[in-house]
């Protein structure tokens, strides 16, 4: 089982540094997989957790200049980790201005991954920064648990208002509930919804559209065509894991899409240009 | 005491009073002859700093003949009067330090831009002279450089890291983040970062040797050495001797004497093994060969901690190797402690909140001339001070 990566592009640097940023602030531990073409965040859903589960997808060659990797064996060409993202994330930001910045699985005082640095100097040697992040080697036969989830069968599918907004709306409606109901319907209309003893706010949005999903998406589930158009899907979640994911994220995404299942789970996912973000927010009662 | 400071020079005093704020809680004030000296140390008694400004850097300094004064006040109290630096930049044009005897109160007036007066009146204890007993020269291991060196180095390091280990060979400085135990070693990040020896402006290494000490009173000294863009220098010996890091101008003078841990045997293992295997070049670190990171392991079977773990012989090795050095640091105490044997048992009296040692502390009592013109007797003294120990 080997591992090395190597960026030397600032901007990929930089890049990689705000996704894994955005995944601490999701979630304190999380796996890594690596495969020879992708990397993979993943949070299963476990109760643990509050039930959310998250999937981030990266395609390695967008962010590394050489990546070498050897999985536990040729069939299961995959390295499994247990990582902490807020370590990776804090090692990464004191190292913005490197030359070149290598990721790799090491055999310390425990398994690591290493994150080395070669720092810009004024005198002609270089100066190297190591942290050493402790990880644990996930076992294959605990593999299972941490694979793609499947898209679920939702009835509504829309796109997103302005990440910025939603997250002044929610800030302030935390303030008044913990729990907010997302609702949604296939005529690109979005609500916000609190109600509590005292009060009931709920901030609407329209025009927003709804992602094509077509064709593929059928196969998948996806909305039935025979839905009406304007019938609200609702889901009550817990409010700070929506203000969480609005609160970290720094990817800037092209595209911000949200699935509902009606009274089971929110699903988000964020685009931008090589990496998905996935993030499953479960109902609560 | 009477004493005017004008211009950036007020700045620096703020800074001064800034960084011996991340100290101790208390600010320890005395007029001398040679400059003001402010000092301050911390509860456990294992980190002390100070700062003499010279006569010439006030634009007045005059002090009564033949008294001495020395007092302690809240450390709070004095910054609050410096608070924001960057608006005393901008608007006090001279900071006026006055001691009133009748009142027993230590005057601060900042004469600022417009006419503006602001008097700041601090009440102030008397106080025992608070001195630390080092020799900067005899220390093997010297280096000097741009604060910003230390800056950039420290900055990799996570705010709520407490100590740092330095370690130095004749070309090679490493400065990695101390963990406890080995408990905590397996889930803590562990950083090292190493720096070449032509990044310092000096940099003599007689003993190659490790010393661990605490991160936050660095980073104090830090906040006055960027300020003033002076160079900091560093001294250290052997483990639990004491590490100075100082700043020298023309007018001023600072130094930061930081207690190291003696006794660590993580420490010893590590000089150990860095001793018969030296680091690797810094040169490989473009083409460095992959199958160096191979991690061996089972991929049904967790892999022990254990299993990359060297082998258990060097073990006896280096507690004879820890008591060999712990004799030799006791041989070496009396000559070093000679003039303080009577401090050392108040300190060891004291609850030490660490295993650093405090053993280079000699609260020196005031002289007989000073002990009449106070109603406090030497006891006493000593008494307050484990209190503030106990705090």
């Amino acid at each position: 089982m080997k591992f090395r990566g190597k960026i030397i592009d600032v901007a990929c640097l930089n890049h990689f540094t705000r996704v894994i940023t955005t995944i601490s602030k999701l979630t304190k531990m999380c796996v890594l997989r690596l495969t020879p073409l992708n990397l993979f965040f993943v949070l299963s859903g476990k109760v643990a957790n509050g039930g959310v589960s998250m999937w981030c997808e990266l395609s390695q060659e967008n962010f590394f200049d050489e990546f070498q990797m050897e999985g536990v064996s040729p069939e299961d060409n995959e390295i499994c980790l247990e990582v902490t993202p807020e370590n990776l994330s804090r090692a990464l930001k004191t190292v913005q201005n490197a030359r070149a910045v290598k990721l790799k699985l090491t055999s310390k005082h425990c398994p690591c991954l290493t994150i080395a640095a070669e720092l810009p100097t004024l005198s002609s040697a270089s100066r190297l920064v190591t942290h050493d992040v402790p990880v644990e080697v996930i076992p294959r036969r605990l593999w299972h648990e941490f694979k793609e989830p499947g898209m679920p069968d939702f009835d509504v599918s829309i796109y997103l208002p302005p990440l910025k907004t939603m997250k002044n709306v929610i800030d302030r409606m935390k303030n008044l509930s913990n729990f907010l109901v997302v609702e949604a319907n296939l005529s690109g209309q979005m609500n916000l919804k609190i109600d509590t003893d005292l009060v009931s706010v709920s901030t609407h949005f329209k025009d927003l559209g709804n992602p094509p999903w077509g064709a593929e998406g059928s196969q998948q589930g996806g909305p039935s065509p025979s839905r009406d158009p304007d019938a609200m899907a609702r889901t009550r979640v817990d409010i700070r894991k929506l203000q969480q994911f609005l609160v970290g994220q720094q990817v800037n995404p092209s595209k911000a899409m949200c699935n509902i299942v009606h009274e089971r789970v929110v699903h988000l996912i964020l685009l931008h240009e090589d990496v998905s973000l996935q993030y499953f927010i479960p109902a609560v009662a | 005491m009477d004493c005017v400071v004008t211009g950036g020079n007020v700045k620096v005093l703020a800074k001064a009073i800034h960084s011996l704020s991340r100290i101790g809680d208390e600010l320890y004030v005395e007029p001398q002859e040679d400059g003001l000296a402010l000092r301050s140390v911390n509860s456990s008694r294992s980190a002390y700093a100070c700062f003499l400004f010279a006569p010439l850097f006030f634009s007045r300094y005059t002090i009564p003949i033949g008294l001495a004064f020395r007092c302690k006040m809240a450390i709070k109290s004095v910054q609050a009067v410096f608070r924001s630096i960057a608006t005393l930049e901008k608007t006090v044009e001279k900071c006026h330090i006055e001691l009133d005897e009748q009142k027993n109160l230590l005057t601060f007036t900042l004469h600022c831009k417009h006419g503006l007066v602001k008097t700041h009146n601090l009440s102030f204890q008397d106080s025992e002279s608070l001195q630390a007993v080092f020799d900067k020269d005899s220390y093997s291991n010297v280096f000097r450089s741009h604060p910003r060196l230390l800056v950039d180095t420290v900055v990799h390091f996570p705010p709520s890291l407490e100590e740092v280990t330095v370690s130095v060979s004749d070309d090679r400085m490493w400065v990695k983040n101390h963990v406890e135990d080995e408990t905590d070693r397996s889930k803590a990040m562990l950083t090292e970062l190493c720096l070449a020896s032509d990044e310092f402006d000096h940099f003599s290494v007689q003993v190659q040797n490790s010393v661990t000490f605490c991160l936050k009173e660095l980073r104090g000294l830090l906040v006055f050495a960027e300020s003033t863009g002076l160079p900091i220098s560093m001294y250290f010996d052997e483990p639990g001797s004491p590490v100075v890091l100082s700043v020298t101008d023309s007018v001023l003078e600072g130094n930061f004497v930081l207690a190291t841990l003696s006794d660590d045997s993580n420490l010893r293992k590590n000089n150990t093994k860095r001793a018969c295997t030296p680091p690797p070049p810094p040169d490989d670190f473009m083409n460095d060969d992959m199958d160096s990171y191979l991690i061996a392991m089972d991929t049904s079977v967790m892999p022990g901690p254990s299993a990359s773990r060297p082998p258990s012989p060097p073990l006896t090795n280096s507690t004879s190797l820890k008591q060999t050095a712990a004799a030799k640091h006791r041989t070496r105490l009396p000559s070093e402690e000679e003039e303080e044997e009577e401090e050392e048992a108040v300190n060891s009296s004291g609850p030490p909140n660490k295993k650093f040692c405090s053993l280079f502390f000699g609260s020196v009592l005031p002289p007989s001339s000073q002990m009449t013109t106070q109603p406090l007797t030497g006891q006493e003294v000593l008494a307050s001070d484990s209190e503030d120990d106990v705090q």
